[in-house]
């Protein structure tokens, strides 16, 4: 740790967005620890006691609603510092598995984020659920025995719910640690990634900064700051509770999961039916899947061209990819 | 000491049968197919453990679903059948129709809109007809038709022929 340095150059912001997302996710494991003490996964109570907690229990109201902007802003810091992670081309050899294993944590948010969102029982999270449930069911072969195993049968009820809890506090956190430190052992263990020109200078050219104190003290700063711009947006903001599921009401109109899952919402509503003889839905899960697994392995990506045109190709790959999720969100958003 | 090591024959040489398997071999064999066994009893309950047991479900043939003239003309509501919603719309015309309100694309639950007079889902506006039909957006299939009944002055709904059958 006394020895690690951090390059100094116009690019040094992005460093910071991964102790970002680390923070938030500290406080996530807080608060979601204190609304385990009063919460209930029963399809009969569920809802009741996160209302319970947001009226009765002292500052449970700031409790849930930090833990739901805290949970939003973790995705966000996380997609930043995978773009920035991208655009630096600091995955290259010898970083792989630390791209390999941020790409796993994300997906590992993103489950956080999915079986979170049902914990409340509203109706919103409801529909959110069945949808996503039954889009797992559509993935080939293994689809429909995943889709009965996450739901705790053929529909979505309150079993799912219990299920959903058990992974959300217990199965993904545990998956999560285990990544995580990986994660932060694979980049304590290579140091921060340079970029090309700085890596070409000489060392008695090259701006550094000891992590420790220096840097470590502006990464507890700025979580200072986005502490306080998470409490402004829980009190100022307050997460709403939203109706109670009921499983024999239509899904409300205007009805979308949360945002990070809008762009693939999004591209599902705008597929047909049915493509040559595929079923629409099936063939834009096996695309995301596809492109899911491309992005993971970014970074044994070959090519016959040279390094340069190379690593423009990529930057307009990543340009094209920022491009469609923020596209494919405004759609989702505007209608 | 080497060679002579080489030169003694094996279990399988003494034998003279190219089958048999030395007792090297055959005590990996034992061992690996036990840990495999054993892996095997211990993975197989737990994978077990996570599917959910089958609940069977109540073998509902029809469902009484209010008074005819208290269900205003345009209108529809959610019926339980069972476990399962059925969408019961009565049209301008005063017909009743019924058809699963499951939507055949992702499974929400569909809704009847007054100014299109067409069955909607919201969650991907996948629109239907009033037979059911699907007419544009991403449903792949048609909703199920229920058969209505009214009765005096009372609704009945009934699993249609080859529904759910």
């Amino acid at each position: 740790m006394r020895h690690k340095y951090v390059p100094v150059h116009r690019h040094t912001l992005w460093y910071y967005m991964g102790g970002v997302a680390l923070f938030l996710f500290m406080v996530q494991v807080f608060t979601g620890i204190l609304l385990v003490l009063y919460y209930q996964a029963n399809e009969n109570s569920a809802f009741e006691s996160v209302r319970f907690i947001m009226t009765k229990v002292q500052f449970g109201w700031l409790i849930r609603s930090v833990h739901s902007w805290s949970a939003n802003l973790m995705v966000f810091f996380v997609f930043v510092h995978m773009f920035s992670t991208f655009f630096t081309r600091a995955f290259r050899k010898p970083r792989e598995l630390t791209w390999v294993s941020g790409f796993i944590l994300l997906t590992l948010a993103l489950g956080f984020g999915f079986t979170g969102y049902l914990l409340p029982w509203n109706q919103l999270a409801f529909f959110a659920t069945k949808v996503g449930t039954d889009i797992v069911g559509a993935v080939p072969f293994i689809g429909n025995a995943a889709k009965i195993v996450l739901r705790g049968g053929e529909d979505v009820t309150g079993a799912t719910l219990s299920r959903f809890y058990a992974i959300h506090i217990a199965i993904l956190p545990a998956i999560f640690t285990i990544f995580l430190g990986l994660h932060l052992l694979f980049v304590q263990r290579q140091g921060m990634h340079e970029p090309d020109y700085m890596a070409n200078l000489p060392a008695d050219k090259k701006k550094l900064m000891p992590f420790f104190p220096n840097f470590l003290l502006r990464d507890l700063l700025l979580w200072v700051v986005v502490l306080n711009a998470l409490l402004a947006l829980a009190v100022f903001f307050p997460w709403e509770l939203g109706e109670k599921a009921d499983m024999f009401a239509s899904a409300p109109a205007g009805i979308r999961p949360e945002w990070y899952f809008v762009f693939m919402f999004q591209t599902l509503k705008l597929l047909p039916a049915h493509v040559l003889f595929i079923e629409g839905e099936v063939l834009g899960i096996v695309l995301f899947g596809l492109a899911a697994i491309a992005w993971m392995l970014v970074p044994f990506w070959k090519s016959r061209g040279e390094p340069h045109g190379r690593s423009r190709a990529l930057k307009i790959i990543g340009v094209i990819v920022i491009l469609y999720i923020i596209g494919m969100t405004v759609l989702g958003y505007a209608r | 000491m080497m060679q002579k090591a080489k030169s003694r024959p094996t279990t399988a040489e003494q034998s003279g049968d190219g089958m048999a398997i030395s007792r090297r071999q055959f005590l990996n064999l034992l061992l690996g197919g036990g840990i495999l066994g054993w892996l095997g009893s211990v993975i197989y309950p737990v994978f077990s453990y996570l599917r959910p047991p089958k609940t069977p479900e109540a073998n509902v043939q029809s469902v009484k679903a209010g008074l005819a003239s208290e269900f205003p003309v345009n209108s529809a509501q959610i019926v339980k059948f069972g476990r399962r919603p059925v969408i019961l719309i009565r049209t301008d015309t005063g017909d009743f129709r019924a058809f699963s309100a499951t939507c055949t694309h992702l499974e929400c639950i569909v809704q009847y809109r007054t100014d299109l007079k067409q069955i909607w889902c919201a969650c991907h506006n996948g629109l239907y007809d009033l037979k059911g039909r699907n007419l544009s957006g991403p449903p792949p299939r048609p909703l199920e038709e229920y058969a209505v009944k009214v009765v005096g002055d009372e609704i009945n709904v009934a699993r249609s022929a080859g529904v759910g059958s």
